[in-house]
């Protein structure tokens, strides 16, 4: 039993209407611990005051310099003593979910079982960033409580200047758009940098996601310096039997309004069954007797949207791999930037080619480290030097798949045109 | 006192999932051929092998408490063979290898007030961030706003009744953790922080926050004898971003920090590529417990969208067919002239050509 609990009339109001109330839940711990009623106290004057009331430390555990968030209170009365005292320290421990948050409940009980010890009882899955959250721990059991989750199998994520957390889509566990292993190249990357989440020393954060498809369900063309996200190479694939089940279902109307007028290069066309195309870069499939869709698969951009609206009747082709984009971030400090193309493809099947992959995550890390200003994020970077320098010194090629048109203004020196276009023909001419 | 012997941390990584696999995600890994939703909230995946799993999603209220997750275990255990996930909008899904497995399950999770829906063209849940409860610089609270909308949401959670799927997010400060959503409710700033001179030389480095600022309106300064810093307050915009390398530079403010709405964010690259989201209102009040303004201005949005958005528009696919004097008839929201982008690259947003629409 615990002391009893502060009033708490703003919260209580949060406590009302259908969703899930993340009050009842504080104040089931509340029941059982004092620490969790003065951070109700706390939070519960937050909301009086409109005013937050943490402030930031340092504490971590033995070994690393990161993957805990100290969290003191700045509530204080006038003695400067916190004025809710058991609740004076709140730190959350990030600590990274296996690829697509699949968990059994035996080790969720685990981890709740290690929370109820030593921390507050409260666990957020996930944080934005990925992390299962435990939020809410005394310095004192910080090392005791991530002693027992690491003993469990897990493992801190990234804080600060770091290589951060990361996360995969449930891709290739459940997902027939997945065009590659997320989950392997997910750990096949993070593993390989630990040193760079555990000991915080980059110019600022770097982070890498993995979306299995361009549905991007990680969100990692806006949120990743490194976004991996599964693509293909060749055609469109086709199960007729599935076609012809959402044609009965949809009909014409629907045919012809979600699907053909929405592709976004009009690469896709309803055509009669006899007068289809042939050819190397043809898609067909009759989605009646009569009737079929016909894909020019060098006009598709492979957006997703008609495979997504009939799924499994139009499927990612054969020759699957990732597309890699550099640079995304939210606004500071220059603005939004969206992932920019920096690999159109590659091949990630195997564990030679996951390894091309942590290779040029690596190169992509080592540049950052040494050319990013302090606080300046990969893309920030890009933008100050450029692209071309960028993909110079990662010894990538340039391709027209990297920009959304050329350059609309002349404001380049071009003197060195008759050697590039020299040295392009030989290198195409030595790859054929 | 005896010193507690020291323990290394093993740097075991990112654990691996195939341990956690319902039994039939693991069989079929990699050869998924379709799937469909028998009921909003509920996944069926067909394997080519011709395996079928059923994946029932239910609203969490993210943060929880212990007793909540062990409940939702126990519901695994006793309604879906011990297997969850969840997704990055924080709905937990229940894998189940028989379809008489699934109605039993929703009841379930239903009875303990768990919502069961988010799937397909439905609102999911709200992404969102700390604020009071956890973050050391939020002008607002994460968890009790969605909590306040989810409920207003509700019954759109539990059904795919929009045009294409809504993703939604909060953040408590313009720097926005809750990230690129159709709809997103951020912090905005309304007036320059306040300096707490006598703490600046202790706490901050000055280079730093200086360095820190979007336009250069930090001034190394001496006041009342001590090392501090000063805002350029005509060239300030209220950014916050001065607040974390230097807390006694306060930007949160009761009464002037405000709520913004913006829209049309989308990451998928499905028919058009990935777009930012747009600002569409500001001004609202930071309102706890419940923020009824910010609920009201959203809610108006989504109902223009719903009425009027065609099948498989996103919010952005919606206002590029409809177009941004429209937007603003019919969602009421009154465009300002604080929503012509003057920023970096502010010339793409600008309407540089004669479509215009009346
Ligand atoms: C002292 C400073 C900061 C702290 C302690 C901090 C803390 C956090 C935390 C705890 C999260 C996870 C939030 C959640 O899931 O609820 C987060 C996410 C995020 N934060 Fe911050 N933050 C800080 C500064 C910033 C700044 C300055 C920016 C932007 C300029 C920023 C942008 C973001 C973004 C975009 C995310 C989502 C990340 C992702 O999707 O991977 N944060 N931050
Ligand atoms: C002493 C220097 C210059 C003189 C006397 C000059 C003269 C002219 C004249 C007479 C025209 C009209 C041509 C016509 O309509 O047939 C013209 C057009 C134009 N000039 Fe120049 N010009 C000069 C320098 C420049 C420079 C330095 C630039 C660019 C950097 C430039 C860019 C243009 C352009 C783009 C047009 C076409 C404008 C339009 O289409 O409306 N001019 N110039
Ligand atoms: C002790 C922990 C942390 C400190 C001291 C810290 C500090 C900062 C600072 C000073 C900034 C730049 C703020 C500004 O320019 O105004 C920043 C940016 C940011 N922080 Fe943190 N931060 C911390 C933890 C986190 C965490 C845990 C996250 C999220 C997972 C996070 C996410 C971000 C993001 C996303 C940005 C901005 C990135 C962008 O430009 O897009 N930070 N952080
Ligand atoms: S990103 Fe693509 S492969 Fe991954 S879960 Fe989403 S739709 Fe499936
Ligand atoms: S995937 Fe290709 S064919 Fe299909 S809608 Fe997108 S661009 Fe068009
Ligand atoms: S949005 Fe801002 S205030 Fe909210 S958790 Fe993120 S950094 Fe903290
Ligand atoms: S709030 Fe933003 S613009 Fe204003 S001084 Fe601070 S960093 Fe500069």
């Amino acid at each position: 039993m615990a002391k009893q609990q502060h009033p708490t009339p703003m919260l209580d109001e949060l406590e009302k209407g259908p969703w899930p109330s993340f009050v009842t839940g504080l104040k089931r711990l509340a029941a059982e611990k004092d620490y969790v009623v003065d951070v109700l106290g706390q939070l519960e004057t937050s909301y009086k005051t409109r005013k937050g009331y943490w402030k930031g430390g340092t504490v971590g555990v033995i070994g690393y310099g990161g993957g805990v968030i100290p969290r003191f209170t700045e509530l204080k009365d006038a003695e400067g003593k916190p004025v809710f005292k058991d609740a004076a320290e709140f730190h959350t421990l990030r600590v990274m979910p296996p690829p697509g948050m699949h968990y059994n409940t035996d080790v969720l009980r685990k981890m709740c079982d290690i929370w109820e010890r030593h921390g507050s009882g409260l666990i957020a899955f996930h944080g934005q960033s990925g992390d299962i959250m435990f939020q809410g721990c005394t310095t004192e059991n910080v090392q005791k409580a991530f002693d027992e989750i690491n003993q469990l199998g897990f493992d801190l994520g990234g804080a600060g200047p770091a290589v951060r957390t990361s996360m995969s889509c449930v891709g290739a566990a459940r997902c027939e758009q997945s065009c590659y292993d997320e989950a392997r190249a997910h750990r096949a990357v993070i593993n390989t940098f630990l040193d760079d989440i555990h000991r915080p020393s980059l110019p600022y954060k770097f982070k890498f996601k993995f979306s299995g498809c361009p549905n991007d369900c990680m969100n990692s063309i806006q949120r990743a310096d490194m976004a991996i996200i599964g693509t293909w190479r060749d055609n469109i694939q086709t199960d007729e039997t599935l076609v012809r089940k959402y044609y009965a279902k949809h009909g014409m109307t629907d045919l012809v309004n979600d699907v053909i007028a929405r592709c976004p290069t009009k690469a896709i066309r309803v055509r009669n069954a006899d007068e289809v195309a042939t050819g190397p870069s043809i898609t067909s499939v009759r989605f009646d007797d009569t009737q079929a869709l016909e894909i020019d698969n060098r006009d598709c951009v492979r957006c997703m949207h008609c495979i997504n609206v009939i799924t499994g009747g139009l499927a990612p082709g054969k020759d699957k791999g990732a597309t890699i984009l550099v640079g995304g971030k939210r606004t500071l400090k220059i603005g939004d930037l969206m992932g920019t193309v920096v690999v159109p493809f590659m091949k990630l099947e195997t564990d030679e080619d996951r390894e091309k992959l942590v290779e040029l995550g690596q190169k992509i890390i080592d540049f950052f480290a040494e050319n990013a200003l302090e606080h300046e994020r990969t893309g920030e970077m890009i933008e100050r030097i450029g692209l071309v320098n960028f993909l110079d010194a990662l010894g990538l090629d340039v391709d027209p798949n990297m920009v959304s048109c050329p350059r609309t203004n002349p404001y380049v020196r071009t003197d060195g045109w008759d050697e590039e276009v020299a040295r392009i023909k030989a290198k195409k001419q030595q790859v054929a | 006192m005896a010193q507690a012997p020291m323990r290394r941390a093993i740097e075991s990584g990112v654990p691996d999932n195939q341990q956690f696999l319902h039994p039939l995600l693991k069989k079929n890994y990699g050869n998924w051929r379709y799937h469909d939703r028998p009921r909003p909230g509920v996944l069926h995946h067909v394997a080519r092998g011709g395996d079928e799993v059923w994946s029932v999603r239910a609203g969490t209220q993210r943060q929880m408490d212990v007793h909540t997750v062990r409940k939702l275990c126990d519901i695994a255990d006793q309604y879906a063979e011990g297997h969850v996930r969840f997704t990055i909008r924080s709905n937990i899904e229940f894998m189940v290898s028989r379809s008489e497995m699934v109605a039993p399950l929703i009841e379930r999770l239903e009875t303990e007030g768990f919502p069961v829906g988010g799937t397909g063209n439905s609102i999911s849940m709200i992404a969102h961030t700390q604020g009071w409860l956890h973050c050391d610089i939020p002008g607002t609270d994460a968890s009790g706003a969605v909590k306040a909308l989810m409920d207003e949401l509700y019954e759109e959670f539990k059904r795919e009744e929009m045009p294409n799927r809504v993703h939604m997010s909060t953040s408590c400060c313009e720097i926005n953790c809750g990230g690129q959503a159709d709809i997103a409710i951020i912090v905005q700033h309304t007036k320059p922080p306040k300096i707490n001179h006598d703490l600046v030389a202790n706490v901050c480095e000055r280079p730093a926050v200086v360095a820190r600022c979007p336009v250069a309106a930090i001034r190394p300064a001496v006041v009342n004898g001590k090392p501090s810093l000063e805002v350029d307050e005509k060239k300030c915009i209220c950014c916050g971003a001065c607040y974390p390398p230097c807390p006694p530079m306060q930007i949160n403010d009761p009464e002037h920090s405000k709520l913004a709405i913006w829209v049309g964010g989308k990451n998928s690259n499905a028919r058009g590529k990935p777009t930012f989201m747009k600002m569409v209102a500001s001004g609202l009040p930071n309102n706890p417990p419940r923020w009824p303004e910010v609920s009201d201005a959203v809610k108006r949005i989504l109902h223009a969208y719903k009425e009027d958005g065609r099948p498989w528009e996103r919010m952005a696919d919606w206002i590029d067919r409809i177009g941004w004097p429209r937007f603003f008839e019919k969602t009421g929201l009154t465009f300002t002239k604080y929503l012509i982008d003057d920023w970096r690259g502010a010339r793409v947003n600008l309407n540089a050509s004669a479509h215009l629409r009346f």
